[in-house]
């Protein structure tokens, strides 16, 4: 291979393998019996939301408890636009005559709903983004309530408390596959961008990106609406996979599932967000076997419902307090094969492309400064 | 027409209140070590459970019962959780907290089961009172009365004892209160001691005035407080209770002053008025000193 080519396959290796292990995944899945396969298009779905979730965490360092908001937006837009027009002047007397009458498509739907959530992503920003970022991680929680409340009591247009039915059931694996891989893609190279750069030098010190010229509030806005378009994505998926939309749904326990999957994960790196998805959902889908039972001789053993809870977030605090930063511990994936060159040239801290350390020796720079306590 | 204004003014004030001693157990802790306590809402719960499991026993020993599992949940979680992790940054700090407080949460819901329980603690206080022609129900009279007391003891123990200094020195300067002698191990574990007293005082009301329990009952309330102390300003105590006061006591006047098709959209209006104040005063009501990193 060329030079050239090398260092383009070099530059984009960290989202290649997670992409080609995305894809084994999918593979392997699509011959596997119909149960195996919704198991996977729901990993693929909460793959979209840790995604979406991660292009704002992992550039700024700010968590965010605010994304499923978006995925619950993005639901219902595209619940709604797909749902029958029969059903709609039933169900939803209050909609505008032009989207009680509409029956769109699975995508251009899938695409309003992650665009009518960056909007507001973009609305929410404007006081959000002034705050200080533990400031604005609270204030997000406020968000989850408010479309809460909102969704919830809007019978005419959103059914409130019911739940919405009656639209198409598409997401399969190669659907959520398709939708990964546009998150995944998107993720890796905005985190490319000048813009998402910026960010993470804000992340890593921002009294000194400030100090340098960098504007904080437009980069972490940039983020947060990107990240808002795939949560919503991610929603889309998740109504579409489960046939119904309830607002319960979009609540405490799933802001808590995709958090902890990113933080178990790693929120520094793409390969935190894959990984994380990959790890829990396994786990997850162990314990649900374990939870239905096995029988061993006359003895049936089962444990009781609700424990995959209790280990993931027990998972997460051990995470947290024994490897702060995940399992992938900040990093993307490593470069496979030794280069002599760059080894005997370089300077010991090889950054990848993105930014972000992946050698050993990068330990020393990524090192977190004490904290002022 | 004066009288229902009256007893609306009572019933805010009275929300309110539980909504200042929540916001004011968090802001303590987050005074002393930058952390932004989740967990919290898991001492309200927790003590409403202890109430359950008590309700046979007299009053008083159910409410002592209540008070000492927050107080004992909360200096083992200091000790267990948020002692390793001392001069972490506050994201890390914030999503130790959520952890733990969906642990404890999920563990609850495991052991006891997800289900809302009825329970009817002080049912003594369910009374009606008159005062001046006014009917008041005693509890909202009793919840103001406690937070006034509980207010005072806490105001005279910052200002006025060794300990209370100190803990307000390590709120402005950890590190300088350190070099000064004070002892960090007992002035974060006294902090998380009386966050566990506030909590409990608030789940006892709470949890007497609502009439269920169920393990994220908690949470909810804590949510509201969290947007409580960072309009009130972070690090502020002052801005803390003021903050968690308001929110509070917006909500129930909603409820009256709306118009009958919004009243169940009044916590959007709450919310509004709390971005309304965050694009005015991003840095909170009562803004605290030195919470800005220096250099």
């Amino acid at each position: 291979m060329t030079n050239a080519g090398l260092r383009l396959l070099r530059a984009v290796w960290p989202l290649l393998s997670l992409a080609l292990v995305v894809i084994a995944i999918a593979m392997i899945a699509s011959v596997a019996p119909i149960t195996g396969q919704r198991r996977v298009a729901e990993a693929f779905v909460t793959l979209v939301a840790v995604v979406g979730l991660y292009i704002f965490v992992g550039n700024s360092g700010f968590v965010s408890f605010g994304n499923v908001s978006f995925m619950a937006i993005g639901a219902y837009v595209s619940a709604i636009l797909t749902m029958r027009p029969a059903a709609k002047a039933v169900f939803l007397p209050g909609l505008p005559e032009l989207i009680k009458s509409a029956q769109w498509s699975a995508v251009p739907a899938a695409l309003a709903g992650g665009c009518v959530a960056a909007v507001l992503a973009f609305l929410v920003g404007i006081p959000l983004m002034r705050l200080s970022g533990i400031g604005a991680s609270i204030a997000t929680f406020a968000l989850l309530s408010i479309t809460r409340i909102g969704i919830g009591n809007w019978d005419s247009v959103t059914g409130g408390q019911n739940s919405l039915m009656g639209f198409p059931i598409y997401t399969t694996v190669w659907i959520g596959l398709a939708w990964a891989l546009l998150a995944m893609a998107t993720a890796f190279f905005y985190q490319e961008t000048r813009s998402g750069l910026i960010l993470r030098a804000t992340r890593e010190d921002e009294v000194a990106a400030r100090a340098v010229g960098s504007n904080i509030h437009r980069h972490r806005m940039i983020a947060f609406v990107i990240s808002a378009f795939f949560s919503a994505i991610a929603g889309v998926l998740l109504g579409h996979y489960l046939g119904v939309v309830r607002i319960e749904t979009f609540y405490l326990d799933l802001t808590f599932n995709i958090v902890a999957i990113l933080v178990i994960g790693g929120t520094g790196s793409l390969a935190g967000a894959v990984f994380g998805t990959i790890a829990i959902s396994t786990m997850a889908e162990l314990l649900r076997h374990v939870e239905i039972g096995f029988q061993i001789g006359d003895l049936h053993i089962s444990a009781p419902a609700g424990l995959a809870d209790v280990v993931v977030a027990l998972g997460m605090l051990l995470i947290i307090l024994f490897r702060p930063k995940g399992i992938t511990n900040g990093r993307e994936m490593p470069w496979p094969f030794h280069s002599g060159k760059s080894v005997t040239t370089g300077n010991p801290a090889h950054s990848n492309a993105n930014g972000t350390q992946v050698f050993a020796g990068s330990d020393l720079v990524s090192e977190q400064r004490p904290s002022p306590q | 027409m004066i009288i229902n204004v009256i007893q609306n003014l009572v019933d805010a004030i009275s929300v309110g209140s539980l909504y200042a001693l929540t916001a004011l157990g968090i802001g303590l802790i987050f005074g002393v070590m930058r952390l932004i306590n989740f967990a919290h809402s898991e001492l309200l719960t927790l003590t409403g459970y202890t109430l359950l499991l008590l309700n046979s026993e007299p009053t008083a020993v159910a409410i002592i019962g209540g008070v000492v599992v927050a107080i004992a949940i909360a200096l083992a979680t200091e000790r267990v959780v948020f002692r390793p992790l001392r001069g972490a940054d506050p994201t890390t700090l914030l999503i130790a907290s959520f952890a733990l407080s969906f642990f404890i949460q999920k563990t609850l819901a495991l052991t006891v089961g997800s289900k809302t329980k009825g329970i009817d603690v002080l049912p003594q206080l369910g009374a009606q009172i008159v005062i001046g022609g006014v009917r008041f129900q005693l509890l909202k009279v009793v919840t103001i009365v406690v937070t006034i007391v509980l207010l005072g003891l806490l105001s005279w123990f910052l200002k006025r004892t060794r300990y209370g200094r100190q803990m307000r020195a390590a709120a402005e300067n950890f590190r300088m209160a350190q070099l000064l002698g004070v002892r960090a191990n007992l002035v974060i574990s006294l902090a998380f001691a009386i966050s566990g007293i506030l909590a409990a005082a608030v789940g006892i009301l709470f949890v007497s005035q609502s009439g269920f329990l169920e393990p994220r009952m908690g949470l909810q309330l804590v949510a509201i407080a969290f947007v409580g102390t960072v309009i009130g300003g972070l690090g502020s105590l002052t801005g803390a209770a003021v903050g968690g006061f308001l929110v509070g006591a917006a909500t129930v006047l909603l409820q009256a002053v709306l118009p009958l098709g919004l009243r169940e959209f009044r916590e959007l209006f709450v919310y509004l008025l709390v971005v309304v104040i965050l694009l005015v005063r991003p840095q909170g009501l009562i803004p605290a000193p030195g919470l800005r990193q220096r250099v």
